[in-house]
């Protein structure tokens, strides 16, 4: 696998290449391996190696991307080109800043008058925690079909079809530019994820870690097990709306919908359900929300597309939505817009995407701060008179922009609660939500946990009680 | 590139796969992408790499590397058998392949204009006038705009003797305005949302498309919007435009007709169908007008899922999906085609890329136009009471692919034959075969459209691919409206 040293000397040669005033290099790859399973026997077995050089360049206010998985030297000269000419016809972008140094990206003062500032009031840095475990990394197809095999010796116990994924990788992502930066991340990943199936029910779990040592194939797999058995022979119940306990990867895939918004691009856009109502209480006391690369249980490089250090942001605090996240021209162009008094503090926060983009920039590392009386899943379940037990949610679209209304399917676990228990499986169901809606009506959550879902990306999230979730249709099954 | 191919195929066989088959895969994309009167991204892609695909001790193995060195390139080889005898750990029964003459064939894309012969500067000037022409509108805050070319060239060599280059070549353009104010998103788009139009096909489809044409009228509806009363909840007739029936195509008959999705097979992620196999010719889908079919042919016309052969070699078929509205297909390959007594693979397994396995995916999943002409305006005007829904905002199903829920951009109610007032937040659901059985009317020939879906997704680890759905605008009876909003 490609290492920074090899990474720089290619960056070195680029450089030569570049007849640009500026250039940058992003680098990626890595192997990765998936062992997928069905019908209880393995089906698709896959691995890759592969590295990609992408060479931005700018000229004069133009710049412009390229990218290449060839790392000869005629390759790099025609990706080199390839860039260099795309830029060259670009219209100047009087937004387009310098690229930032070590010094500006790693947060500390910016040295020219056009650099940003790192948010004054930002937490203390903290530097995130090695993501790359040798035993992750060592991960071979036999060890993942022996986690496979255990899986399937659940499914089979119970009598049951199951199906799922185990998968293991080893990546990295680095970013050099001709103003001397340089900047390296290294992380290997493990995944379960299963599905067991009895004639009328299913259920589901899926868990992952840079340490695969922290993933348990039998835990996983008797717990969907369980699910699928006690959902047998589901319910049809009326559609309406009901208290919902949504297990921590439902509670993040509908949340997930909303961090697109948390960026200054998406206000300047007027596409964001935040327009206008930054440092207003939009959701309830008990919500609040950081992003956090260096929290322990988060995953991802510590740095932008630009190279800059991701900084700990306050999105949410007991239900005020506080800030958004930045990109360094994003901030720029935010200090002399209209909106500038109205979106709380303006600085880059290191999360923007690789330039030149549209969409500027998102928090990707979404961490939900524990409540003071957090409640079991169980102590939900027994506290709950009447309601839905929700394993998973499925195909979540917007319906609605600024209301932030979602329509999503329920999905391998659903189960109505009675009189403080599980007295057994329902039909799924479709819902129609408004996501400032089931923030505002959150009852009691979990601990935050790593959870892993679907439809958004992995998050340190609770599972969480809500009142009056909105149910509008009951399918076949 | 077929030396490449012989080394893993020879490493592949001394390994004791009794199968193989490699890929070696040259892709190039453009996109270029603006936004409120700025270039939004410029960027050029290659990503070059091969794959071999293996059966060793009855089981599958995959190995993919960016590598074609001899030496690296047997070492895939050699792991993808490593990674079939693994997976040979937890198997149930051998893999078999339905029979295939091997093929030896070059096919590309027919196209007029190369699109990446067309200068950047020509590409971005167009887009920064539909651009201006959009932002011109008063009251639009926000205006994309997007072009994409891809081209993809790709050696298919097996070890029983097929020996296929293939050269894919796709244009895809659209944009969309928005329009702020007070608490309400509104969002039109042309000639279709999330990424507009796409087929295989060279420049000519920009061309085609007439995108500056439209950008006036796009923008003032996304603005009229905000003054139009809400879509109303209740049961309704309604008519679809053929870029939403597209989709509902895509979503209520294409996916659900996977045959790996109805064997099981992608029941974690995906999930599977309420298409047992039980249902195949039994089942009522539709009403007697709704005829589908699965046709990757050239013939069928330049949607995203026209090809000569799929990526295990097997030629380009039409299947009839429902045939006078009786269930009559399912998307089938090699290792599947036994499952329904079908001697020959329906040829649609494909992979996004060089790194990625080929799987069932949909071909151009079409329904075909009503025979007796009928346009649009006819359609409308033979219509007493409905409610005329364009252009997808939002698309939702379970994983059985029974329930449904879509929203669309813009409705037009329509009384007495004729469109009396424009309604914002459109929304229609219900359960598949009962929709499909309330069509009694569809439009014919000459207001069908192939529809290019670029961004399907599937698989584990997921794979995005590009299908082709043709529709002509349909009317559908007594169906549900307007629950996304029911608060």
């Amino acid at each position: 696998m490609l290492d920074k040293g090899q990474a720089g000397d290619i960056f070195d040669r680029i450089r030569k290449l570049a007849s640009a005033d500026e250039v940058e290099v992003l680098f990626s790859g890595g192997k990765f391996a998936l062992t997928r399973f069905a019908n209880n026997t393995i089906h698709q077995n896959v691995a890759e190696e592969n590295h990609v050089v992408s060479v931005r360049t700018v000229f004069g206010g133009r710049t412009a991307r390229a990218t290449t998985n060839k790392f000869d030297e005629e390759s790099l000269k025609q990706v080199v080109r390839a860039s260099e000419n795309l830029a060259k016809v670009q219209h100047p972008d009087p937004d387009l800043l310098p690229m930032p140094n070590s010094e500006e990206a790693s947060g500390k003062v910016g040295e020219s008058a056009r650099s940003t500032q790192v948010h004054s009031t930002s937490a203390p840095f903290t530097p995130a925690p090695s993501r790359h475990f040798a035993q992750t990394a060592a991960i071979t197809p036999e060890i993942r079909a022996e986690g496979v095999c255990a899986m399937v010796g659940v499914a089979d116990r119970h009598k049951l079809t199951t199906a799922g994924v185990f998968s293991s990788a080893e990546s990295f992502e680095g970013i050099f530019n001709s103003r001397g930066l340089s900047r390296w991340h290294t992380q290997t990943a493990a995944e379960i994820s299963i599905t067991m199936m009895a004639p009328d029910s299913s259920g589901w779990q899926k868990a992952n870690s840079p340490d695969v040592a922290k993933l348990d194939p039998l835990q996983l797999a008797e717990t969907a097990a369980k699910k699928a058995v006690d959902s047998a022979h589901p319910r049809e119940i009326a559609a309406g709306k009901y208290t919902v306990i949504l297990e921590p990867a439902a509670v993040l895939d509908i949340v997930g919908f909303m961090f697109w918004d948390y960026s200054g691009m998406a206000i300047l856009d007027q596409r964001s359900f935040l327009t206008g109502r930054i440092g207003k209480k939009l959701f309830g006391e008990n919500i609040t929300i950081h992003d956090d690369v260096a929290h322990p249980l988060q995953t991802g490089a510590p740095f932008d597309g630009e190279g800059m250090r991701r900084q700990k942001v306050a999105l949410v605090e007991n239900g005020i939505v506080k800030q958004v996240v930045y990109a360094r021209a994003t901030a720029e162009r935010m200090k002399r817009s209209e909106f500038k008094d109205s979106v709380g503090p303006i600085a880059a926060t290191g999360h923007g995407f690789p330039l030149p983009n549209e969409m500027g920039e998102m928090p990707l590392n979404i961490v939900f701060a524990p409540v003071g009386n957090p409640q079991t899943l169980a102590e939900m379940i027994a506290s709950t008179e009447h309601g839905v037990l929700v394993t998973r949610l499925w195909y979540i679209r917007e319906v609605e922009p600024f209301e932030k209304i979602l329509t999503g399917m329920t999905r391998d676990g659903t189960f109505l609660v009675e009189n403080g228990r599980v007295v057994g499986g329902m039909r799924n169901f479709r819902f129609n939500e408004s996501l400032i809606h089931m923030l505002s009506n959150v009852e009691t959550m979990s601990l935050p946990v790593r959870s892993s879902g679907e439809e958004s990306f992995d998050m340190v999230a609770p599972a969480m009680k809500v009142r009056e979730f909105n149910f509008t249709q009951v399918t076949k099954f | 590139m077929k030396h490449v191919a012989k080394w893993a195929l020879n490493t592949a066989a001394q390994r004791g796969a009794s199968y193989a088959d490699v890929r070696v895969v040259v892709q190039r994309s453009r996109a270029l992408t603006t936004k409120n009167g700025k270039v939004g991204s410029a960027s050029d892609a290659e990503s070059v790499g091969m794959s071999v695909r293996v059966i060793a001790d009855g089981a599958w193995g995959f190995a993919a590397s960016a590598e074609f060195g001899r030496s690296a390139v047997e070492a895939t080889a050699t792991e993808a058998v490593a990674i079939a005898r693994a997976s040979a750990q937890v198997k149930r029964e051998d893999i078999r392949l339905a029979p295939e003459k091997p093929a030896v064939a070059e096919w590309s894309t027919p196209y007029k204009i190369d699109p990446f012969a067309v200068s950047v500067e020509q590409n971005i000037e167009l887009l920064l006038k539909i651009d201006a022409e959009l932002r011109s509108v008063a009251g639009i805050t926000l205006a994309e705009e997007n072009l994409n070319f891809n081209r993809e060239e790709q050696w298919f060599v097996s070890s029983e003797g097929a020996d296929i280059h293939q050269t894919k070549l796709s244009t895809g353009a659209g944009y969309a305005a928005y329009a702020f104010a007070g608490n309400e998103i509104q969002k039109r788009s042309y000639p279709n949302s999330f990424g507009g139009q796409w087929q295989n096909k060279g420049y000519e489809l920009i061309e085609e498309l007439k995108l500056l044409e439209n950008a006036r009228r796009i923008a003032e509806e996304a603005v009229a919007l905000h003054k139009a009363d809400q879509c109303p909840e209740g049961t309704f007739d309604i008519i679809l435009d053929s870029s939403q029936l597209g989709l509902q195509i895509h979503e209520s008959v294409g996916h659900p007709i996977e045959l790996d999705r109805v064997l099981g097979m992608e029941a974690n992620f995906a999930g599977t169908s309420f298409l047992t196999l039980d249902k195949l010719r039994h089942l009522r889908y539709g009403s007697d007008l709704v005829n589908v079919v699965a046709d990757a042919r050239q013939e069928h016309g330049p949607g995203l899922g026209t090809f000569a052969f799929d990526d295990e070699g097997v030629a380009a078929q039409c299947t009839p999906i429902i045939t006078n509205g009786l269930f009559t297909g399912y998307l089938s390959s090699r290792e599947t085609a036994h499952t329904i007594g079908a001697d020959r693979s329906g040829g649609t397994l494909r992979a996004e890329g060089w790194n990625r396995l080929p799987m069932i995916r949909m071909t151009n999943i079409s329904i075909l136009p009503g025979e007796k002409p009928l346009s649009m305006e006819q359609l409308i005007a033979s219509t007493d009471q409905a409610i005329l829904m364009q252009t997808n905002r939002s698309w939702s199903i379970d994983d059985k692919r029974y329930n449904f829920q879509f929203g669309c951009e813009i409705g037009w109610e329509i009384k007495g034959g004729k469109r009396v007032r424009m309604l914002k937040n459109p929304s229609y659901s219900g359960i598949t075969t009962e929709f499909w059985n309330s069509l009694d009317a569809i439009c014919s020939r000459d207001e069908w459209t192939l529809w290019g879906t670029p961004n399907c997704g599937k698989g584990q680890p997921q794979q995005v691919m590009g299908t082709g759905h043709g529709a002509a605008p349909a009317r559908f009876r007594g169906i549900k409206v307007g629950s996304a909003f029911k608060t």
